[in-house]
């Protein structure tokens, strides 16, 4: 099996983040694979080892951006591709899954792709499905199990999570799959891997190794970032004449301030 | 010069950092109350190849260098100390001394097995009246044909009762001039007949590990089990504890940092008179030192890994390291204890745990004081660095990744 | 359909989500400031009863893409239909759920425009709408638009806007939308019931006993219990089970103080503080915890804190945001029975 995984490089979630000068800064912590991706590079790896096949990470980023693609390389990953290009900077994700589309057509015979669920920075959760849907393909998101899968009739089935329960899902594949983390635990890398990982010659596809439509213009901009403005509690205390009554008095309150 | 740590070692120290975290560190405190090593410890670092992290791919190890070996023993003494002693027994004494002293068929026969993790080893050279004075020790190996018999107690051995080899050192020949040169090294399965052990409780630290004594009643073992030659068994030994005390000294520096994370962040949770107790200036002291001696520490050991990875001689930067962080490692972690006030006498929080398994550190492994002997013979002039006939292999990238 | 603001009406089971209703209010303010009207699209099977109910909760008009192929959702063909009633509209809302963020992203590519998801609050100005969405794990905000593109995407987040009350006698057009359903190889075969069982790590709400919890006067305990500990323990055990209780009926994870733990009442695994869980949930409600600094640390954090405690002094009630003085075993089954009511279990 042919299996893409597109994978993203984030700060440390620990990290402290800051807003400066109208830019996000996040100090000296490191720059990850971003953790719902490690869950997506898991179940592509474990796939193929049922199947047979290679995995291929994809990251898109600017050059310097190979944190996340060591990281897949030494979880087992067979090949990691970094597609920057000063003109992919800072694009939203209709163009970074027009890009990322783009970059999965070049690798070729593609049977499955993956995404964690979201990225831990700008946390949208939509470029898998933005994805599948340039590509044409099916889009299975918030995956937490894939019961079969069948690489000779190109079926397979799988639960997603949704508020309601879980559904159950059959698809055929080429497809795009996103995941949750209650679908597997990840790997730590080998030894092995990490020595391949950090000797890793990493290719780069620049705007001229893709076949891009259109113009690379992002349709949705961020004017302002800024921290939420730290509120200074003063409790507000619920008071009546029966425990009935506070209760339904905190409750209201609750409601109102959208806190349930 | 280049100070930094190449991107590999990086992802090495993250990976065993995980691997601490996320199997040992919740269950850690149970185990250290119950005095008893939890059993999936050596059954996962075996597997995740932390056993045989530093012995080539040839000999069914891991490629890595040995700064590696530094790192991994320093990031898995953050969590505990426990950890670390694995390593340093298994790995330091027992793999590494076949490594360097052993024939390739010893190396095939007991190496390999034990990089794999597939057997565990350790080192048992202390008695129960000989520790630093090694070459005074009593058990006995007399040669009968093409056997050994080995007469004699082994204390205070780490994974004594888990590990299915021993190497272990005995007196093969009384009538020598000076006592070191009847010394004789030897490579022992522990389930020979003749062999009894048990484990060693009531520490003051180091409780969630496997301590014990091993003794050997007439125990025959091969000539093909020997270790070198007869009388190398005094240099085989010096040796061991050269690569064992290197992940001594690298621990004892996770150790320090382990004492310096908790303190910094309970000093700025907790308040007294008015803000957190991280504003006032002694408490600042206490950190500072802590935080000077971690980089103090940790560039001492990375200097002896360089070194081993180079094929020199380090037995003088090793003695410093180990010295200095296990020295610092007990002293920070009881300024950690007088951080938390109270509540670091409680075992609720970790660093009473840091000062108890500290404590050991100063004493096993080559005490401080013996430590200060070997300086102070370097720095006099007394003891030179001559050619030993087994030198530890430099590292090797290319050899050692087949 | 030009210069609309369209909304999506979310449903399972033939049951609308309340969070359309509140997205069909923000898309009133919305559609106000653009001088426009609000259309809701419901697309599904047999789901014309959701259009009237739309209008009811504020749209002008509705239409409707109903199909027994649709009966299940499936991102693909839903957003078939959503791209061709959304071609001409100015601004089109969606509720936040697993359903339509896949759905919205589709279209925003159909369409080649904006999506930003999980919008907590709007400004229009020129026309143009500037949506506030938290990132970073809502440690800081940004303020995103889609200009020069149309129509303007946005989910917002379940609770962020308010719900609008009803109006029963309001009505408007239901039009029908003409489509093909395409084939699509995807298959809904069914649905399993979601697993329980909330991590405290992971919780969104956590409720949380203290010491307080065994301290029930008003309880004896059976006779058979007669060492004074364990009957302690008893009695916190019945504290625990009204904690739990409210934690059922919020979907909460079940939390407790480190006395608690030591006195023996509650597992190590439960325990929320400094050497416990560190926890940072949406809501975190606290019954008979005094909040000793090591329990503060634990869940400072928390979004919304709630206290309940006999102690007007306990040191909880300065970090709680609501707080209530009273007996915490007549004022917990008092929350749980308001919030069953309330929030309609």
């Amino acid at each position: 099996m042919n299996i893409v995984v597109c994978v993203k490089q984030t700060p440390d979630t620990a990290a402290t983040v800051t807003v400066e000068d109208g830019k996000i800064f996040w100090g000296d912590a490191p720059l990850v694979l971003n953790p719902w991706d490690e869950f997506a590079v898991e179940e592509a790896l474990r796939l193929k080892e049922a199947h047979g096949g290679e995995v291929t990470a994809i990251s898109l980023g600017p050059e310097d951006a190979k944190e996340a693609l060591k990281q897949s390389l030494a979880m087992g990953c067979e090949n990691a591709i970094l597609v920057s290009d000063p003109s992919f900077a800072g694009l939203d994700s209709l163009q970074v899954s027009k890009i990322l589309a783009a970059a999965i057509e070049k690798v070729g015979e593609v049977d499955l792709v993956f995404f964690g669920r979201s990225s831990v920075d700008t946390d949208t959760g939509i470029t898998g499905s933005q994805v599948a849907r340039r590509l044409g393909w099916p889009a299975l998101s918030l995956v937490a199990v894939i019961n079969t899968l069948d690489p000779t009739s190109k079926r397979l089935e799988v639960e997603r999570m949704l508020d309601e329960g879980r559904q159950q899902v059959a698809a055929s594949f080429p497809a795009v799959v996103s995941v949750v983390k209650e679908i597997n635990e990840p790997r730590y890398p080998s030894f092995m891997g990490i020595r391949k990982a950090s000797k890793a010659e990493i290719p780069i596809w620049s705007a001229a190794e893709l076949t891009l439509d259109g113009d690379l213009k992002s349709a949705v901009t961020w004017p302002e970032v800024w921290a939420p403005p730290k509120v200074e509690t003063e409790c507000e205390f619920v008071e009546g004449e029966t425990p009935e009554e506070i209760a339904a008095k905190l409750v209201d309150r609750l409601i109102e301030e959208k806190v349930v | 010069m280049d100070f930094r740590l190449t991107s590999e070692h990086e992802m090495v120290q993250k990976m065993v950092r995980d691997f601490a975290d996320k199997e040992v560190a919740p269950i850690i405190k149970e185990a250290d109350r119950e005095q008893e090593m939890a059993p999936h410890i050596l059954p996962r670092m075996g597997e995740l190849g932390i056993l045989g992290i530093c012995i080539p791919e040839g000999y069914g190890g891991q490629g890595m260098d040995y700064v590696s070996l530094g790192l991994a023993s320093e990031e898995l003494e953050v969590i505990d100390t426990t950890l670390r002693v694995v390593i340093s027994v298994h790995n330091g004494l027992a793999s590494m001394t076949l490594f360097q002293w052993g024939t390739e068929d010893q190396k095939e026969k007991y190496l390999v097995p034990l990089a794999r993790g597939e057997k565990i080893g350790c080192g048992a050279f202390s008695e129960p009246g000989a520790g630093s004075d090694v070459a005074n020790i009593l058990m006995t190996g007399k040669r009968d044909g093409d056997e050994y018999i080995l007469n004699g107690e082994k204390m205070w051995i780490s994974l004594a009762t888990k590990a299915d080899f021993a190497v272990l050192t005995a007196r093969t020949n009384s009538d020598v001039s000076k006592p070191s040169e009847g010394l004789t090294s030897f490579i022992v399965e522990l389930d020979r007949p003749g062999i009894a052990r048990g484990d060693i409780h009531g520490k003051l630290g180091v409780r969630a590990g496997s301590t014990g004594w091993i003794s050997f009643q007439d125990v025959r073992v091969p000539l093909a089990n020997r270790i070198g030659g007869e009388g190398e068994g005094f240099k085989i030994t010096m040796t061991a504890f050269d690569n064992g005390r290197y992940t001594v000294a690298a621990g004892a520096t996770g150790l320090i940092r382990a004492s310096l994370e908790a303190s910094v962040a309970y000093a700025k949770e907790r308040k007294s008179f008015g803000k957190p107790i991280a504003h006032h200036q002694l408490i600042q002291e206490k950190i500072a030192r802590m935080a000077r001696d971690y980089e103090i520490a940790r560039l001492l050991y990375l200097k002896a890994g360089w070194m081993k990875n180079e094929g020199k001689r380090n037995t003088f930067e090793t003695s410093i390291a180990k010295q200095f962080a296990t020295d610092a490692s007990f002293r920070a972690a009881s300024e950690a204890i007088q951080v938390h006030g109270a509540y670091g006498f409680s075992d609720e929080y970790d660093v009473e745990r840091f000062m108890r398994n500290a404590r050991g550190a100063m004493i096993y492994e080559g005490s401080n004081e013996i430590q200060s002997l070997i300086q102070a013979d370097y720095a006099l002039g007394y003891r030179k660095d001559k050619a030993i006939r087994c030198e530890l292999p430099p590292y090797d990238s290319q050899a050692w990744q087949s | 359909m030009t210069n609309k603001v369209l909304v999506y009406v979310d449903h399972f089971e033939g049951e609308a989500l309340p969070a359309s209703w509140e997205a069909i209010g923000a898309a009133r303010t919305i559609a106000e400031s653009l001088g426009v009207g609000v259309t809701a699209i419901i697309i599904g099977h047999d789901v014309q009863p959701l259009a009237k109910q739309a209008i009811e909760y504020g749209a002008d008009d509705a239409v409707v893409a109903d199909d027994p192929a649709l009966s299940d959702f499936r991102p693909e063909p839903y957003a078939d239909a959503l791209s061709k009633a959304a071609a001409e509209a100015d601004v089109l809302l969606l509720p936040t759920s697993g359903r339509t963020r896949e759905l919205a992203a589709m279209t925003a590519v159909d369409l080649e425009t904006g999506l930003s998801p999980d919008v907590i609050g709007v400004e229009v100005d020129d026309g143009l709408v500037f949506a506030t969405r938290p990132i970073y794990a809502g440690k800081l905000l940004s303020k995103v638009v889609t200009k020069e593109r149309k129509p303007q995407i946005f989910t917002v987040r379940s609770r962020a806007f308010p719900k609008p009350e009803a109006d029963t006698s309001r009505s408007g057009e239901v039009a029908s939308l003409e489509f093909e359903v395409a084939d699509v190889p995807t298959e809904v075969l069914g649905y399993k019931d979601a697993e329980g069982g909330v991590s405290l790590t992971d919780a969104a709400v956590i409720v949380s006993g203290g010491r307080g919890v065994s301290n029930n006067p008003g309880l004896t305990p059976p006779d058979e219990i007669t060492d004074e500990k364990e009957q302690e323990i008893w009695r916190a055990q019945q504290g625990f089970g009204l904690v739990d209780d409210l934690a059922g009926v919020l979907n909460a994870a079940m939390g407790a103080s480190r006395a608690a733990v030591d006195a023996g009442y509650i597992p190590y695994a439960n325990q929320v503080g400094q050497t416990g869980k560190v926890v940072s949930p949406d809501l975190y409600i606290a019954a008979g915890i005094s909040g000793a600094i090591q329990h503060l640390a634990g869940m400072r954090t928390s979004k919304t804190i709630i206290a309940v405690n006999k102690d007007p002094e306990a040191p909880i009630f300065k970090l709680a945001r609501f707080g209530v003085v009273g007996d915490l075993f007549e004022v917990v089954p008092a929350l749980t029975a308001a919030f069953k009511e309330r929030l309609g279990k």
